[in-house]
Parts: C-alpha cells; sequence; structure tokens
C-alpha cells in the first residue's frame, strides 16, 4: 500500500513552498530533496551534531528531530536565507573573517544556531557563547576560531546598527 | 536513519486525540517535541503503526500556577518553562534542572511532560518530579486519572500511561518555606547524559535546624532513584549537618550498572559526591530563602 501523503506550506527564507510528503518525512530531508535547498546539512540524524540546524518561527531547531508536516504552515529560515540579497549577513562574514570553518560541513547549523543566539543575546559573554554552541560539532577547527567568530560578528552587527 | 513509515494524525483538538488514541490503542504513540521519540524513529529502535501529532493543540502549552504548585501543559516546551519567570519563583529546582536538559536548540522543541512520559532513568526531570513528590495527569477517552511520581515511573523508559491514554499535563509542587533545591550531576560532555546526577531538596525548622533532606538520583536504577535522608543528616544546622552520613546512605541504596560510559563503583562514588554537594547547596539557598 502507497504512504499517504500529506500537502504541506511552509514559508522558507520568506517564500512560500508547497510540497507533498509522507508524515516520515524529515523536516531535514523536505528541505533538501522537496524544496532542493541542500545548504542545510545532514550529519547524525539523531539529534547530536547541529549541522541541520534550521530557524522555526526563528528559534533555532534540530531539522531532523522534525517531522515537515507537524511545521505545515510555519516559516522556516535555512543558511540560504541568512544573506542580505549578495551580501553576507555579519554572522557569515565573521566565520569567514575569523577562519571559523575548514571543511564547512558543520557551518550551516553554526550559522543558524550563532544567527538565533545573537538576535537574543546581541553582546554574550564567553560561557554564554560556550553554552548557546554546545550543541554544535565541528571536527576541524578545535572551536577556537568559532567562539572568536561569535564575537566578532556580535561588534560586526552592533557596528551595523 | 529514516524513520520506518507510520499513519499521521494530527487532531485539532483534545478530544480528537483522545478518540484517535482511543481507535489506535497500542499501536499508538503521541508525538509532542519529538526530541527523544524522533531519534528512535530514526534509528528505528520504534516502529509505531500510528502517530499522534499533538503541536496542533495549543491549548496544552500552557504553565499555570494551581494551589501548592505548578502545572505544566504537555505542549509547554523546555525553554518556555526554563524563561518562565512564575515557574522559577514557585519551583526554582525546574530552572536548575532545564539547564542540564540536553542542549539549548534541542530545549526550544523539547517538552516537560514529553520527558516524563520518556520515563529515561538518566533524564533529569523525571527525577525532579520523583523528588519533588509531583504527578502526571493522564487523560483517555471518557476519563482522567492523576499518578503520583512514586507510581509514574515503572522502568527504563516505561510509565503508567497506558494504551489510548494521553499525559495533558503533570504538577510540580512549590519550594515550602524556609527551604532550598540544587540539581548537580556529571556528564563526559556538556549537555550529555549524566553518568550520574543528583536533585536535592533541604528544608529547614524555626531554628534552622535541617528538618527535611531529600535526594533524587538519575542513572543509577532503572527509574529515578529517591531517598529522604533528613535521618542520617541529623537534627543540626545546615553547617554541622553530616552530609557525608547522607551520601553514604544513599551509596548503599542505589544499584547503578556498568555500561560503556562508566562502571558501576565510578557511578556509586559520584552519586556520593553529588549528594554531598546538593545537599550542601540546597542548605545554602534554604538559609537565604
Amino acid at each position: 500500500m502507497p504512504e499517504r501523503v500529506h500537502e504541506i506550506t511552509l514559508t522558507v527564507n520568506g517564500t512560500v513552498r508547497r510540497a507533498a510528503v509522507p508524515g516520515r518525512r524529515l523536516l531535514s530531508d523536505c528541505l533538501r530533496h522537496d524544496l532542493g535547498l541542500t545548504g542545510t546539512h545532514v550529519g547524525c540524524e539523531h539529534g547530536v551534531c547541529g549541522c541541520c540546524t534550521v530557524l522555526l518561527d526563528g528559534e533555532p531547531v534540530r531539522s531532523c528531530l522534525t517531522f515537515a508536516v507537524t511545521v505545515d504552515g510555519h516559516e522556516i529560515t535555512t543558511v540560504e536565507g541568512l544573506a542580505d540579497g549578495g551580501r553576507m549577513s555579519p554572522v557569515q562574514r565573521a566565520f569567514a573573517e575569523c577562519h571559523g570553518l575548514q571543511c564547512g560541513f558543520c557551518t550551516p547549523g553554526f550559522l543558524c544556531t550563532v544567527t538565533a543566539l545573537l538576535r537574543k543575546n546581541p553582546a554574550p559573554a564567553e560561557e554564554e557563547v560556550l553554552e548557546g554552541i554546545s550543541g554544535n560539532l565541528c571536527r576541524c577547527t578545535g572551536y577556537q576560531n568559532i567562539v572568536r567568530a561569535v564575537h566578532r560578528a556580535a561588534e560586526l552587527t552592533a557596528e551595523e546598527s | 536513519m529514516k524513520p520506518p513509515p507510520f499513519d499521521y494524525h494530527r487532531p485539532r483538538s483534545l478530544g480528537e486525540a483522545l478518540d484517535v488514541l482511543a481507535g489506535t490503542g497500542a499501536d499508538g504513540k503521541v508525538l509532542a517535541g519529538g526530541q527523544s521519540l524522533i531519534p528512535l524513529l530514526n534509528m528505528r529502535l520504534a516502529a509505531p503503526a500510528h502517530l499522534v501529532d499533538i503541536n496542533g493543540l495549543t491549548e496544552l502549552a500552557t504553565v499555570e500556577e494551581e494551589p501548592g504548585g505548578l502545572r505544566i501543559g504537555a505542549l509547554a516546551r523546555h525553554a518556555r518553562v526554563e524563561r518562565s519567570a512564575r515557574a522559577a519563583a514557585l519551583q526554582p529546582l525546574l530552572g536548575q534542572a532545564l539547564r542540564l536538559v540536553a542542549h539549548p536548540v534541542i530545549r526550544n522543541r523539547g517538552t516537560v511532560v514529553g520527558s516524563l512520559v520518556h520515563a529515561d532513568p538518566a533524564a533529569e526531570l523525571p527525577a525532579v518530579l520523583a523528588l519533588l513528590g509531583g504527578s502526571v495527569r493522564l487523560a483517555r477517552r471518557g476519563g482522567t486519572r492523576d499518578v503520583p511520581a512514586a507510581e509514574f515511573f515503572t522502568g527504563p523508559l516505561e510509565s503508567a500511561a497506558g494504551p489510548g491514554e494521553l499525559a495533558v499535563s503533570a504538577f510540580f509542587p512549590a519550594l515550602p518555606p524556609r527551604s532550598g533545591t540544587a540539581f548537580h550531576e556529571v556528564a563526559r560532555r556538556h549537555g550529555d547524559y549524566a553518568l550520574a546526577g543528583v536533585a536535592a531538596l533541604v528544608g529547614l525548622d524555626d531554628d534552622l535546624r535541617v528538618s527535611t533532606a531529600r535526594v533524587a538520583c538519575v542513572s543509577v536504577g532503572p527509574v529515578p532513584v529517591a531517598a529522604d535522608v533528613t535521618g542520617a543528616c541529623g537534627h543540626r544546622p545546615p553547617a554541622s549537618a553530616d552530609w557525608a552520613a547522607a551520601a553514604r546512605a544513599v551509596q548503599d541504596r542505589i544499584e547503578p550498572e556498568t555500561d560503556i560510559h562508566a562502571t558501576a563503583d565510578y557511578r556509586r562514588h559520584l552519586t556520593g559526591v553529588l549528594v554531598e554537594r546538593a545537599l550542601r547547596d540546597a542548605a545554602g539557598e534554604a538559609l537565604h530563602a
């Protein structure tokens, strides 16, 4: 028997998108396969690595631990939606400037997590940064440059607002 | 690493949810935050025939004061309760425990009641409910029952919630006057499940001597292990209370197991250290209450 399919509507990076998905379609897979937004990376698929983090109504969540059908009607921001047109966001520029990435696999998750962190706490203390990114794994950088990038992103955001 | 197929239900009211659950019986599973259930599905450790998604039941997203404590609805997410000023004022142990639950991003989605129903003996919130003597409200078509914490946790990942039942809320008793709480745990990495963890509540009498001392331990048994150690502490002021005797009493009582993360002996040692630390801190809070 074929699986039942659900029609859903998501607002992804400001654009209304429709998809027909089975109940078990993870949001991460919906974004990548149904909507073609492959910027969201999938690492562990059980909520440990943080690579698939996207913003759901502005709050960072694991897209691999969310069913697409559950968030029908909601707003999603992926890494593709962080830049302002052709100009990278302060968080993206800070990661580039501070060498907060090497292979780049974990980067979309970090960028989404940090974007939300700085919206809530525009000038986080060192400990708040560590707590904020504690759910994202990076196997390249050793994290030091990522922490530096978060502080730099806070500076850039403050300068530009 | 993809979930197995299931029939997806998205009820629009509590009544509809209970009707669906009554129909699916033991084949139905409730989806709230999904931060424990979806990993189990992704790893194919669980394969329910029906999934009943309660994320549309916003009437269950409540954090409300009730006589004697706080009632938290089934759709109140960890982050919401963590930020709630009312929750912090009524029962500070909730905030102390929630900070230790996984990572902030997980807490944006996970729910307090979901953590209770998941009934992981390594999780913080079941220990909080057990320590405080709270309860879980289970609704089914045609009835509701409140199950006290001592009867709710029946085994590893097993609770008293039966087929056709939906945990609609949990009740956490408020902090009594002249009392304090603390939650300490040791994990290999920040946000991991704890190798050992201890929630403590200490109450003082009019002379500021210890009149109540209770702990609940995680990761050292099939369910959270709650213990009253008032006698072991001695009826003394916090500065001279025998926290070490309380720690030994708890160590004698727990039955930790060896696994790849830690030996049973090491868990027992950690639990003793954490019991002392948590009781001392809880007593400190009580002195300032």
